[in-house]
């Protein structure tokens, strides 16, 4: 394992590079999810480390690229992670990673994590100045621990501050109006969604569907009535529900009270990753994950704090059909 | 007649005054940001930024509408560094009247350990909440250590003292 500096000096200089992978290996995403289709589930992995902190509560930053592989392999169903990578992104192309850094430096996607995730790309065969982690803002993306770099030659790390939004709105449903980033819109070919899970104040839990509010220029516009249907409308405008196609959720730190901002009282470290293409059976999932940390500590679900994630079971209706919430098509694999 | 209507525009115009002191008052407060070193061992180390309540979910999406229900007018922040270690963030916001900052306080509290400062405060291992007038301020730690606490406290009597 690298160390962060040795990482960074790496994808400074492309030494993570390691060529181009076999045309064999450039199946996509594609052969995955016919693959998963044959059992008629929707295949969801939350992958753990009961290890990933330590005694004082520190992340082992040294200990996330195994949980990555682990987590990434077993979704695929190969034994190397590089060859799995190659299922799911197609290597010549520019990869985004959509990260959250709204709940500042407490409670934000892990650096770790998105540097984990950047060397196995380049690894898999992307080009580092294909890829490009982003979210709402420089501020952000600090706040997540990363380094702001416009560098064509390097990962690309910056917010829709310097990217700006389409002049031309678009919409979906409830979602009128909507200024999509340009970097989802123009710069991305395929997004990798890493969000980070966390209890919401107005949609009971954030994670994969709401981590797009951070792809328009007015999310505040989306929160009426619990986020619902604002949540589900904005993942089916056409060029959010085709680009975004993979999660790598960040449940490795989370809060289950009291968020979407950073509360330290409310911290808890489920120690997870939870990966997989299907975005509603993914906030299922971690839904649940968060009502079992609640009932844990002896507090109300979110239904009776009168505030459920409606927006996952409208995702799952046959208006938008982005995903499925019935626990009965989850294929969950934990390992 | 007239000196009648010279003492009804006398005490229309000074509750107007009084009124614009008390609103320029509390909606213009002084800097309640301690300046670094002001308070033993912190430093400020960002500007503050200010937010209306229009603006606010650019700072605390997803949070904003809470305070916004409770009437806040303006939202100040800045980040702090205490023996440059501890990292930390205080938000003070100015909400309209000393009610709306006591919903925000009362809201999800109740197993936090009561604290004395301005009107009423309750304080965890890692962060703190107080209210004082129409003002609420909250500061968070990013890290847990022994001295957290203490160290949160000392640079909040520097926050009310300036309130």
């Amino acid at each position: 394992m690298k160390s962060r500096r040795e990482f960074i000096k790496d994808t400074a200089t492309g030494a993570l590079l390691l060529g181009s992978s076999a045309a064999a290996e450039q199946l996509g995403l594609a052969a995955v999810l016919d693959r998963h289709a044959a059992d008629g589930k929707s295949r969801v992995v939350v992958a753990r480390d009961a290890a990933l902190h330590g005694q004082d509560g520190q992340l082992d930053e040294k200990r996330v690229l195994a949980l990555l592989d682990r987590a990434i392999a077993s979704y695929v169903g190969y034994d190397n992670p590089v060859k799995a990578w190659k299922q799911i992104v197609p290597v010549d192309k520019v990869i985004g990673l959509k990260v959250n850094g709204l709940g500042k430096k407490g409670i934000s996607t892990h650096a770790a994590l998105v540097m984990a995730v950047c060397e196995r790309l380049q690894q898999a065969g992307v080009k580092a100045g294909n890829i490009l982690v982003w979210d709402r803002s420089a501020r952000d993306l600090q706040d997540c621990g990363l380094t702001v770099s416009t560098d064509p030659n390097r990962v690309r790390v910056y917010g829709n501050d310097v990217g700006g939004f389409e002049d031309q709105p678009v919409a979906f449903g409830s979602a009128v109006n909507v200024k999509l980033a340009k970097i989802l819109t123009r710069e991305c070919d395929m997004v990798l969604n890493l969000p980070i899970l966390k209890d919401h104040e107005m949609a009971g839990v954030t994670f994969s569907m709401k981590n797009m509010y951070g792809v328009v220029q007015h999310p505040n516009e989306l929160h009426a009535a619990g986020c619902n249907p604002g949540v589900a409308d904005l993942n089916c405008i056409p060029v959010v529900r085709k680009k975004v196609r993979f999660t790598i959720g960040d449940a490795m730190t989370s809060v289950y009270d009291g968020g979407p901002g950073f509360h330290p009282e409310r911290l808890w470290q489920p120690n997870a990753l939870i990966v997989g293409e299907d975005r509603v059976a993914i906030d299922h999932t971690a839904w649940q994950m968060i009502e079992r940390k609640r009932a844990e500590v002896g507090m109300a679900t979110l239904e009776g704090v009168g505030r459920p994630p409606r927006y996952i079971a409208t995702a799952a209706d046959s208006a938008h059909g982005l995903g499925v919430n019935d626990p009965k098509h989850i294929h969950l694999l934990e390992v | 007649m007239i000196h009648s209507k010279i003492c009804r525009l006398t005490i229309v115009t000074v509750a107007m005054a009084a009124a614009i002191a008390f609103t320029g008052c509390k909606k213009h407060p002084a800097d309640p940001f301690p300046a670094s070193g002001a308070v033993g061992g912190w430093q400020k180390t960002s500007d503050t930024r200010t937010f209306a309540a229009k603006d606010l979910w650019q700072y605390i999406d997803g949070d904003a509408e809470q305070y916004v229900s409770a009437g806040v007018v303006t939202t100040s922040t800045s980040d702090y560094k205490y023996q440059d270690q501890l990292e930390a963030t205080v938000d003070v916001h100015t909400m309209g009247d000393s009610a709306g900052a006591r919903k925000i306080l009362e809201t999800g509290t109740s197993d936090a350990k009561p604290v004395q400062l301005g009107d009423a405060g309750v304080a965890y291992a890692q962060s703190l909440i107080f209210r004082k007038g129409p003002y609420l301020v909250r500061i968070v730690a990013y890290e847990s250590t022994p001295g957290t606490p203490q160290a949160l406290l000392a640079l909040a009597h520097g926050v009310e003292g300036k309130l």
